[in-house]
């Protein structure tokens, strides 16, 4: 019995080895470096913290520009406002209206914002810029901390209005 | 004897019908006889470039950030199935990045047995494979859900382009890192300047995606990600990430902001969809399209395309008369799957008004719907994933518009 064992484990083993062996092990600082993921559980975010107060000159001068004062929208699209008008002839979707997640806020401005100087935000901004796109929309307080622990506690006003794929769901 | 007269007639047949195929469709101009060029041509050259005759061009948007914007490849002057690379349609979030192929690196990491980080001279090492497949992406014909439909084949069908990918089966990189067992999604990543991220299902990942190095039988175009990028056969252009980077093995999807803020279709309920990949079946009418000019009546092959993201097209039914009766095109061959497919349909054009249309049907006998039964469904603000079938309107005049 002991030796079926050991040889399914050793099929298992040969199965699972790599049969070019082309490329190699990256170093875990390697790996650090390139990770910027940030799950919906928090998993990823780095230390570091910010409010929406600290976040409101960030936001004046890396964000308004394109986002409007207020998150209202401008050059780009609108971050704020827009909650109960999913069902309307013309919805408005920003993050407080249809964001299920406010860690997609961090993990988005970190790798792609400002869209001209993606990268250029220290970790405390980012954090005190999500606070504050999140203040914009009435989700958290002004002097709210946002930070690893608090940010995927967050609960979005939209957090249950997505659906699976029924597709094909058309009849000719 | 009698032989060979077939083969030259069946050439010369062949010959008018490639011909009637092209731009000017029912304008035919016969070439003079001897008239060839008496003066020295050009001399070789190290790079081709298409004649100086020839203006198709990608239909660029009127935005003042053209970085986070589409191109539109122009369908209304499409041959055969292939998208010359030059004029594959464009979308990107954050431009095109310049990347020196030395210094580019493939990591894949996360729940795999041994994290491995590749070179492109590694990548282009392991075996690879050449497919035929279409890219769409799920924008396109995004302006057909309301009443300003496209005025021609590139505004209103042109987010959608083919080309022959040449890549590492994304299952063999995979095997060799090891993806364990609980894993079940992968996060895939840009080396562009917003890193533009995706969480892609493993089982699609391990079925049939690669990591493409090679479009149409050159390396890929920057716009196209090079130096690597994903290919996902059949779904919507997002998901196969460009100028691809990273791939990490996850349990859970990410839920990052373009699989939620964007990418996802909005219902008449408020709900919306997530993870709408699929591209399903659709056709477009090439020739004669919106904004083409038939020179008088008389006989006109109409051509288009036809693809689905669920395999291979089956069936494309035309009609020339308002939808009151459809018959079979021919489909030109090879009908791939995942590839667009080429339709002929023979028509006299009697010169009155006339409406046209095509609808196709897929392996899985999936049958294109009417922009009414989709609207049915969706409603008006679904946004992607647009598949109606496209009316073409041709006026006593000869001039073609969008109805």
């Amino acid at each position: 019995m002991r030796s079926l064992v050991i040889l399914l484990a050793a099929g298992a083993l040969c199965a699972q080895s790599p049969k070019y062996g082309v490329g190699r092990t990256p170093s875990p600082e390697e790996i650090r470096q390139l990770d910027i993921s940030i799950a919906p559980d928090g998993t990823g975010l780095p230390q570091g913290s910010g409010t929406a107060a600290a976040g409101r000159e960030v936001y004046a001068n890396r964000c308004a520009q394109c986002h409007g004062e207020k998150g209202e929208g401008r050059d780009s699209v609108a971050l704020a406002g827009g909650q109960g008008t999913l069902k309307n002839p013309k919805p408005l979707r920003t993050v407080g209206s249809y964001w299920p997640y406010a860690t997609t806020i961090w993990d988005y401005v970190n790798r792609a914002m400002p869209f001209k100087n993606p990268g250029m935000l220290s970790r405390d901004q980012v954090y005190a810029v999500t606070a504050y796109v999140l203040f914009l929309n009435g989700i958290v307080g002004e002097n709210d901390v946002m930070d690893a622990r608090s940010l995927p506690k967050v609960r979005m006003p939209n957090r249950n209005g997505f659906v699976a794929d029924p597709r094909p769901d058309v009849k000719r | 004897m009698s032989e060979e007269v077939g083969t030259s007639r069946r050439r010369w047949l062949g010959l008018t019908a490639a011909l009637g195929a092209g731009l000017t469709g029912c304008k035919r101009s016969t070439p003079e006889a001897g008239s060839g060029p008496s003066l020295l041509g050009k001399p070789v050259s190290a790079y081709g470039e298409r004649s100086t005759f020839e203006t198709a061009a990608r239909a660029l948007p009127d935005t003042r950030t053209p970085e986070t914007a589409a191109s539109r490849t122009p369908l209304q002057d499409s041959c055969g199935i292939l998208t010359p690379s030059a004029l594959h349609y464009e979308r990107h979030h954050a431009g095109v990045p310049r990347i020196d192929p030395a210094g580019h690196r493939l990591l894949i990491h996360g729940m795999v047995d041994r994290p491995l980080i590749f070179t492109m001279d590694e990548i282009r090492r392991l075996p690879a494979v050449s497919r035929i497949h279409f890219l769409e992406c799920s924008g396109n014909s995004s302006g057909e859900w309301g009443e300003k439909t496209g005025r021609n084949a590139a505004q209103s069908h042109g987010l959608a382009s083919c080309s022959e990918w040449t890549g590492v089966p994304l299952s063999l990189l995979l095997a060799e890192a090891g993806v364990q067992k609980r894993a079940r999604w992968l996060m895939v990543e840009g080396a562009d300047a917003c890193k533009m991220q995706r969480s892609l299902p493993l089982e699609k990942a391990m079925n049939d995606a690669l990591a493409a190095w090679g479009q149409n039988g050159e390396a890929l175009r920057p716009e196209q990600g090079y130096p690597l990028r994903l290919l996902v056969p059949g779904w919507e252009g997002n998901i196969s990430v460009k100028w691809l980077r990273r791939i990490m093995a996850v349990e859970e999807p990410y839920m990052v902001r373009d699989e939620t803020s964007h990418y996802t279709d909005l219902m008449p309920d408020g709900t919306a969809r997530v993870f709408t990949f699929m591209m399903e079946a659709k056709s477009l009418i090439t020739f004669p399209s919106g904004g083409q000019k038939l020179a008088g009546p008389g006989y006109c092959q109409i051509t288009g395309l036809a693809w689905s993201g669920r395999g291979r097209i089956e069936r494309v039914e035309v009609s020339t008369d308002d939808g009151r009766t459809w018959r079979d095109a021919s489909l030109q061959e090879p009908r791939l799957r995942m590839a667009f497919t080429r339709f002929y349909f023979p028509w006299n054009w009697d010169g009155k008004e006339a409406v046209l249309q095509s609808r196709s049907i897929d392996e899985t006998g999936y049958v294109q719907p009417t922009k009414e039964a989709l609207v049915a469904v969706r409603g008006l603000n679904s946004q992607y994933h647009y598949n109606g079938i496209k009316v073409w309107k041709v006026l006593a005049d000869g001039s073609v518009s969008n109805a």
